[in-house]
């Protein structure tokens, strides 16, 4: 493994490792995930390296915390492709894929400047996920395009 | 009709609507015998837009049933001045009404509103989202005076932010109706209701002239084309020009065609078209009482059912 490579996929002991991520959406993954680095969570982000699936993948590791089911299934919007591996002890325990979630919560904002959800109210932004895109619970606004873009800031 | 809250057009089923509608009529026919309906009950009125029609056939549809009203009053004098939230609101208003009926500038509005309240809460307008009560009231004239069979409508105006469209064309899908839309490019229907019409396998046709369809046509839905859509007044003027009526237009019509408005017009059909017999707006506004009543009724049982289980 050369130097390179080492930094690249250096070992986590605990934690989650996100691989396959669609090249360049690493960050929106994090800000999905709410990780910003600001609790001290040590975190490793290799961006755009070479893939043979993918072309060009983004890799996310997150020591110290291993993300369930529901919170990276969300992930399958922005990086459809990506696998989760919950680490213990350095050795990968648990593999799997995202699924489509049926609904997201807190995650996204509405674009509807109009959308109740905006608003100062005791509610988080809902969405359903529909053929081809995510639909607001609240007002119906369907996003097709561009999601990241919709990512609530924190 | 077993639904806690009204809240979208989308919900009511073809067996629903029907409900609603046959009840209106038993209504219409025999208004006193419901009169003692609903003593004792209290309809909290929660409107943060103007409103004249909905607003007074909610209250005059609560009072024949025997029941009253409690109104939060205008914006300007309520503690939403203040800054409260809207779910804050709801929720001490519910404390003081048996039902609540909601009229809100936001889409979306009675939606969240619905979550937070245990009683039966109608949507009366929520922004550019839904008007559904004003689509039963629609639905009403139309079974009346064209019936559900083979039925074909032109819903005319503004149809990209007009609620009484959205809420309309989406209950139609329920019956054997062939919706032609006429509108301004710019102000056609927006792509939430698209998705929803396709989806219903309905088949959304588009008109940008109404001659192109006027002799087809069983009901012509007027809507009114707003000035702040618009930058400038003169590229309004050209615009709603275009979608204004008058009984000459009318002549080239069935001569049973039935023209509805849900009101207030401002130029959009000439006073000339009042005196026709195809003029049905007025008609269609005085449906609202026996249609609400009717919705009211059957809310408010509902409400009684689920507390006694």
């Amino acid at each position: 493994m050369s130097d390179d490579e080492q930094l690249r996929v250096s070992k986590i002991r605990n934690g989650t490792v996100i691989d396959h991520i669609t090249g360049g959406q690493a960050l929106n993954v994090l800000a999905i995930l709410g990780i910003d680095g600001s609790s001290g969570e040590e975190l490793s982000v290799a961006m755009n390296v070479p893939s043979d699936r993918l072309g060009k993948k983004d890799i996310v590791k997150v020591e110290g915390r291993e993300l369930s089911q529901d919170e990276v299934d969300v992930l399958s919007l922005i990086a459809p492709a990506a696998s989760i591996n919950i680490v213990r002890d350095f050795s990968v325990i648990e593999k799997h894929r995202v699924s489509r979630p049926s609904m997201v919560e807190g995650v996204l904002e509405c674009p509807n400047h109009n959308c109740i959800s905006t608003e100062d109210e005791p509610v988080e932004s809902r969405f359903a996920v529909v053929d081809d895109g995510v639909r607001c619970e609240y007002c119906e606004t369907i996003i097709r395009d561009d999601l990241p873009a919709h990512i609530l800031a924190e | 009709m077993r639904h806690d809250h009204i809240i979208s057009a989308k919900q009511l089923s073809r067996a629903d609507i029907e409900a609603v509608l046959d009840h209106a009529a038993d209504i219409a026919a025999d208004p006193g015998a419901y009169a003692d309906r609903h003593a004792d009950t209290l309809l909290g009125m929660l409107f943060f837009e103007p409103s004249t029609r909905t607003k007074m056939s909610f209250t005059t549809a609560m009072k024949r049933l025997g029941g009253d009203i409690v109104d939060m009053g205008s914006v300007e004098s309520s503690s939403v001045k203040k800054g409260e939230s809207l779910a804050d609101t709801v929720r001490v208003v519910e404390g003081y009404a048996d039902a609540l009926v909601l009229r809100h500038p936001m889409e979306g509005s009675s939606k969240m509103a619905s979550e937070f309240v245990d009683v039966p809460l109608v949507n009366a307008g929520d922004g550019a989202g839904q008007h559904p009560t004003q689509t039963l009231l629609d639905l009403y004239t139309i079974r009346e005076n064209a019936g559900f069979d083979d039925l074909t409508i032109g819903i005319m105006g503004d149809l990209k932010y007009g609620r009484t469209v959205h809420s309309l064309a989406h209950a139609l899908t329920n019956v054997d109706a062939h919706q032609h839309f006429i509108s301004p490019e710019s102000l056609q229907l927006p792509r939430s209701v698209r998705y929803d019409l396709h989806q219903e396998g309905a088949e959304v046709r588009e008109h940008t002239e109404l001659d192109e369809i006027l002799p087809e046509l069983d009901v012509l839905y007027v809507t009114r084309i707003q000035r702040e859509r618009f930058p400038d007044e003169s590229e309004y003027r050209a615009v709603a020009g275009q979608y204004q009526i008058d009984s000459a237009t009318l002549e080239a019509a069935k001569d049973d065609l039935t023209v509805m408005h849900p009101l207030p017009r401002v130029d959009e059909i000439a006073h000339d078209v009042d005196d026709t017999d195809h003029a049905t707006y007025f008609e269609q506004a005085h449906n609202g009482v026996p249609v609400r009543m009717a919705l009211l009724d059957l809310l408010l049982e509902n409400a009684e059912v689920t507390t006694d289980e």
